[in-house]
């Protein structure tokens, strides 16, 4: 009975704070993965074990009706031979080419003169984002009206004009442009989040930079780009990887049934995820369509590594160079 | 100083010119939709483009549900928008719970796998998920449009679990001690909390499942099953040998409209949902 006490109070302390931590800690962890189990379940079924099944697929002859059977790297060979998967590469590159570049200035651009406080800001803000909510299909019906070539009101001004009036969803050369001219048209979202990006620069970095005597460029160009760089980098990869995916629009416009055997003439709307489509759900060739989405999976996924990798030579993180 | 006047008043009037030209480029496609809903087949198709119907041809509006099953169509993509915002509302918000505000071994990964699929291409999983609603003989049901949402949507989780860890500790914290348990809590405390990012969720989801046009079309292949956007996408591939532009354009006003009006209602809470899906990072 030398210190009890003294000895007891603080173990017993603990003790009891130890079997209350477990008692919490029991009943958090129970409820805790009842509260999740449902998404753990969709993450495992339709998410991360879809990805591996496609791989396995990959690999396999599946036409649904029969197992799959394993005939290796069949699938992979055959596609560099097949004339109209090269030509659904050619097309959706060139889609992606045009689409990113011209998509992002011009959301930035326009994100640009939406941070300005004039009158009026709130209607035009929403007056802008409004073709963003149009369903795709609608926006495709829209548009094949509207870049009709002889009656359409994008070429009524330029016939007006006497200019030039492409042949859009017609010309095999005109029609890349025209989906990307579509796309342009729904753009909403990335102006939307480029103007919270732009809004959000502290006007204190403007206020100091225009003590130093920085004009209107040198302030955008040391100010407002490069807080926002991690935006822009992040909407880079996003409308990257939403490029390579085109489907709706396409389909749409160029496709009457899954087993349609062209998309537009020449097959110049032959998108990646069209032919893909075409192959899964016209065809019924799982395991060649399964090659297809798990080459694009590659793709994207080494073009997100590589912009990961660049990010450090141009975007700036406040964290970084903030703090000091 | 009069010169920094000019200059500024000139910007100005140069910004305003800018997005009111662009804002009315932004419109003129849906002005163009209204008006060619109301005129006749061979007046959509003129040069110089007729602006204004004339005649006005309401009849248009009536003759389309004798031509396309519009009710029809608009129901089914309402059984199909409905029970997959329900689904994905209540599974997302109970998982974002559990994210946010319960500690548990196991917990950060799995947020961590969940969110990394956020930017999953859809290709990738489309065919293996395609096998598995056949094998369940889910093929031509709604059932794989709607019993995906009821496990969870990554984007969903990861902006409640946002919100949910905003919501004060204390709050939670009285209501144990008054032996609340942890379902009650998320549905009488955290729940009424959270509705300004429950009405985000809501809305970006009525929009998405509406406006979806890749899962019905991999799934529905009945036409009386079919949603507005694949009523749509038939109605322009359809050889009727007859000139139905203004049916389409009539069933396309129909099936933009509410979407229109969503958006009006609830514009804050598609602008708050978009920026902070996209402003995550």
């Amino acid at each position: 009975m030398q210190s009890s006490p003294a000895q007891s109070t603080p173990a017993a302390q603990t003790e009891r704070g130890l079997r209350f931590f477990h008692r919490l800690s029991f009943e958090e962890t129970f409820y805790g993965w009842l509260f999740i189990i449902p998404a753990v379940l969709g993450l495992l079924f339709f998410r991360l074990g879809p990805v591996f099944a496609s791989f396995y697929l990959s690999f396999t002859k599946y036409e649904i009706i029969t197992a799959p059977r394993w005939i290796g790297f069949a699938n992979y060979t055959k596609l560099v031979t097949d004339a109209l998967w090269l030509r659904s590469i050619e097309v959706t590159l060139w889609y992606v080419v045009l689409f990113v570049p011209l998509s992002l200035t011009f959301a930035y651009t326009v994100a640009l003169l939406m941070s300005r406080d004039v009158r009026g800001i709130t209607t035009y803000r929403t007056l802008w984002y409004l073709p963003s909510v149009v369903p795709v299909v609608a926006s495709a019906t829209i548009w094949r009206w509207g870049l009709n070539p002889e009656f359409g009101p994008i070429n009524f001004p330029l016939k007006v004009l006497g200019l030039p009036a492409p042949r859009w969803l017609t010309d095999p050369d005109w029609i890349v442009p025209s989906i990307v001219f579509i796309g342009l048209w729904g753009l909403g979202n990335s102006v939307l989040i480029f103007l919270a990006s732009i809004t959000s620069v502290p006007r204190t970095f403007y206020e100091a930079a225009e003590v130093d005597g920085a004009n209107g460029w040198a302030r955008f160009r040391h100010v407002t780009l490069p807080l926002t760089s991690s935006i822009i980098f992040y909407q880079l990869i996003v409308t990257v990887i939403n490029s390579f995916q085109v489907f709706g629009v396409a389909y749409v416009l160029f496709v009457s049934n899954p087993s349609a055997s062209s998309a537009g003439p020449n097959n110049a709307a032959l998108f990646y995820v069209l032919y893909m489509f075409r192959n899964a759900f016209g065809y019924f060739r799982n395991g060649y369509a399964s090659a297809m989405a798990w080459i694009l999976f590659l793709v994207v996924m080494l073009l997100t590594i590589i912009l990961f990798y660049s990010q450090r030579r141009w975007v700036y993180y406040e964290t970084e160079g903030g703090g000091s | 100083m009069t010169a920094f006047r000019i200059r500024h008043t000139a910007s100005r009037f140069l910004i305003h010119l800018t997005l009111a030209g662009g804002s009315a480029l932004m419109l003129v496609p849906f002005f163009w939709l209204l008006s060619s809903s109301l005129k006749a087949p061979h007046e959509i198709y003129v040069f110089p483009p007729k602006w204004i119907p004339d005649p006005v041809r309401w009849l248009n509006y009536r003759e389309v549900f004798e031509v396309v099953a519009v009710l029809r169509y608009t129901a089914n993509t309402m059984i199909v928008t409905i029970f997959s915002t329900l689904g994905v509302i209540l599974s997302s918000s109970m998982a974002a719970y559990g994210f946010a505000r319960l500690r548990f071994k196991g917990r950060d990964i799995m947020f961590a796998l969940i969110l990394s699929t956020v930017m999953l291409p859809y290709v990738v999983t489309m065919i293996p998920v395609y096998i598995l609603f056949t094998r369940l003989g889910w093929i031509g049901t709604y059932l794989p449009l709607i019993v995906p949402d009821w496990f969870g949507g990554p984007i969903t989780i990861f902006l409640l679990r946002q919100f949910f860890r905003t919501i004060p500790l204390e709050l939670e914290d009285a209501a144990r001690i008054d032996g609340a348990s942890r379902p009650r809590i998320f549905a009488q405390i955290i729940l009424p909390l959270a509705r300004p990012a429950l009405t985000v969720v809501l809305v970006l989801s009525l929009l998405y499942n509406w406006n979806d046009f890749l899962a019905p079309l991999i799934y529905l292949h009945k036409r009386d099953m079919f949603t507005l956007a694949l009523g749509l996408n038939a109605l322009q591939h359809f050889e009727s040998g007859l000139d139905w532009t203004h049916y389409v354009m009539v069933l396309a006003t129909l099936m933009v409209l509410p979407v229109i009006v969503i958006y009006f209602l609830a514009q804050r809470a598609f602008v708050e949902g978009i920026v902070l899906t996209g402003l995550k990072g």
